[in-house]
């Protein structure tokens, strides 16, 4: 796409460049070699859950049909590689898509596209129809018997639905609200109530490098466990916001100053969520040199997620920030669960309270007590009182600013003010 | 539906055909009743209902779930600015300030005219291209506060036909979250997608 951004988008380009080579070879491997190459390739998933892509796919039920359901519904705060890989390399997702299909022995796939992403939509949706004129998608793909449809489905705006239990009820066409896991692990029991795999827009996008360059090229990309590359959207105060693939391993400090050219305007670093609007908040100079892995970041009490990472300078009130992504998750909290549903409400009214200057002393500890009422003892990872783990989310602004940044937090008690605002 | 006329009941009809299970065509056909009446009205839902082999009630329950499916009108050109976190840190709240008082209605209003409709938006994945709204979906980023305002006094007088992400980002954006690479002829012509298989996308160099 760098290299020839006019035509990334078109078959004639992705093909010119050795697209659809793995797809041709993928059709004559068997199941468990490619089930295998996946799983030794460590791949984890790109959605933000991190796990294991072939595990996922080893633990497809016996009954049939089974689908497959390409998640393209990015919603989380922050986050757009996706969009950048549906609009400009639609051809290699679903390259991928064929390579998922024929190792989990799918015929139909659904590659759901959020409602807010038309042009993404368009793009794919033209990529699909070259890819079945070409004899890529359809009946007998590559002059094989192996059938393969392909439907892609838009989105009408809902988060949740980015949640895989939802985004299947979503596309049942069934209000979008998570399923309670167990029982209802796509794997065993999903689309249609059939064995389905979900897997999101980037971690299939890697499947066609895979087995072209080889299990051991795609591992030697990455760093030690996070294998293979990795795309971060680096947005908010930063000179070069953008959606940067980078192995892992380098530091924060080099993501934020060297990769994103640092905080503009002579401002300083004060805070950045480290993975999208769920992550827990992190802070110089603690965080700055831990490296950027999934287990340094967990030890540190937060995730990479969908690898969204939000830069926040010093001219920024943290309670007006965090009241922001409150009221994202109170927004798009879909209902299903008291403790989400009230208290995601309850946690964004509290804070609009303490923003405006009408905070009242016990109102931290209120904040607290609420956020306890959805993720019992605060813990992390977050201990599930709900279906899905939205809720728990919304709990990861409140803990942050109350940790880092309880000064300023009580200064907006006590002043009936923000200290930020002369 | 006798309201649809038959071109739209056709595209309906392949389009519950393509799914495995019928129900399921229930959302690409709520697009496709927005795009008869600029939003859902009762009968367009029961004609959704009729169709896929559901009830109202339950094509309701799936109509109010979603920010996209609009019950009430819009207006012609609705403009969707987001306030999420990226978008709040680069000035969106400006942006939307001068949305509403260019526009003169708060947000979530329709103008007096039935012509422009405001909205906040949560984030639209955009955020490298922050502060970003959209006109029927159709995206502009790297937007302020008197381009905002620019695009309003557009809306009102040019009244294009088909609303072109690229032709708005030219006139009214800034930085995008990554490079566009090549623009596109077509564009929308109401508060839904653009989408070739809804029928809802127009040429815009025509």
């Amino acid at each position: 796409m760098v290299e020839h951004p006019t035509d990334s988008h078109t078959l004639e380009r992705y093909q010119a460049t050795g697209g659809y080579a793995a797809a041709k070879r993928a059709v004559s491997m068997t199941r468990d070699e490619l089930v295998e190459a996946v799983k030794s390739s460590g791949l984890l998933g790109r959605g933000g859950a991190a796990f294991s892509a072939g595990l996922k796919w080893s633990f497809l039920g016996p009954a049939r049909p089974a689908y497959l359901v390409v998640n393209g519904d990015e919603s989380e705060p922050g986050t757009f590689k996706d969009r950048q890989l549906l609009e400009r390399d639609p051809h290699q997702l679903i390259e991928g898509v064929i390579i998922t299909a024929i190792a989990n022995e799918v015929h139909h796939a659904f590659i759901y596209i959020r409602g807010e992403y038309p042009k993404p939509a368009r793009r794919v949706q033209q990529a699909v129809e070259e890819a079945y004129r070409q004899g890529y998608l359809g009946q007998g793909i590559f002059d094989t018997d192996f059938d393969l449809e392909v439907i892609v489905h838009l989105g009408a705006g809902a988060y949740i639905c980015g949640e895989e239990t939802a985004l299947i009820n979503s596309l049942e066409g069934l209000r979008g609200e998570p399923r309670l896991k167990p029982p209802y692990f796509p794997a065993a029991v999903g689309l249609y109530n059939k064995p389905t795999i979900v897997n999101n827009v980037e971690t299939l996008s890697n499947l066609p490098h895979i087995l072209n360059d080889g299990v051991d090229a795609f591992k030697a990309l990455g760093h030690e466990a996070d294998t293979g590359t990795f795309l971060f959207s680096v947005s908010g105060h930063v000179e070069k916001p953008g959606n940067y693939e980078l192995p892992h391993g380098l530091t924060w400090r080099e993501l934020i100053f060297d990769v994103a050219g640092g905080v503009p305007n002579g401002r300083k670093l004060k805070t950045w969520i480290p993975g999208g609007a769920s992550a827990p908040w992190f802070v110089p100079p603690d965080h700055l040199d831990l490296p950027i892995t999934k287990d340094d970041t967990a030890k540190a009490g937060s995730m990479l997620g969908s690898g969204a990472v939000v830069v926040m300078n010093d001219s920024t009130c943290v309670v007006r920030a965090a009241e922001r992504v409150v009221r994202f998750f109170a927004h798009e909290s879909c209902g299903q669960c008291t403790p989400c549903r009230e208290g995601t409400s309850w946690l964004e009214l509290i804070l609009r309270r303490i923003e405006s200057g009408q905070g009242r002393e016990v109102d931290v500890d209120l904040l607290l007590d609420v956020s306890d009422n959805i993720s019992v003892g605060l813990a992390w990872p977050p201990k599930m009182t709900t279906i899905c783990p939205l809720g728990p989310s919304a709990v990861s602004p409140i803990i942050s600013i109350i940790k880092y940044f309880k000064d300023e937090v009580m200064a907006h008690i006590h002043d009936s003010r923000c200290p930020l605002i002369a | 539906m006798s309201k649809w006329p038959e071109a739209t009941e056709e595209r309906a009809r392949a389009i519950i055909a393509q799914y495995p299970n019928r129900r399921s065509a229930v959302m690409p056909l709520l697009y496709l009743a927005m795009s008869e009446e600029g939003y859902l009205t009762e009968a367009g839902m029961a004609g959704v209902a009729e169709l896929v082999g559901i009830t109202p009630a339950q094509v309701l329950s799936v109509a109010s779930f979603y920010t996209m499916y609009k019950l009430e009108p819009v207006g012609r050109y609705l403009i969707s600015c987001c306030t999420s976190i990226s978008c709040m840190l680069l000035g969106s709240d400006d942006v939307l300030d001068a949305l509403e008082e260019e526009i003169g209605v708060a947000s979530g209003q329709v103008d007096s005219e039935g012509l422009i409709g405001l909205e906040h938006a949560e984030c639209i994945g955009a955020c490298g291209g922050a502060p970003a709204v959209q006109v029927n979906y159709e995206l502009i980023e790297g937007i302020n506060p008197e381009k905002a305002r620019q695009l309003v006094e557009w809306l009102r007088k040019a009244r294009p036909e088909v609303i072109n992400t690229d032709e708005m980002q030219s006139l009214f954006g800034g930085r995008p979250s990554f490079d566009w690479a090549i623009a596109e002829d077509v564009g929308a012509v109401g508060p839904y997608p653009a989408y070739e298989p809804f029928g809802t996308v127009r040429s815009s160099t025509e």
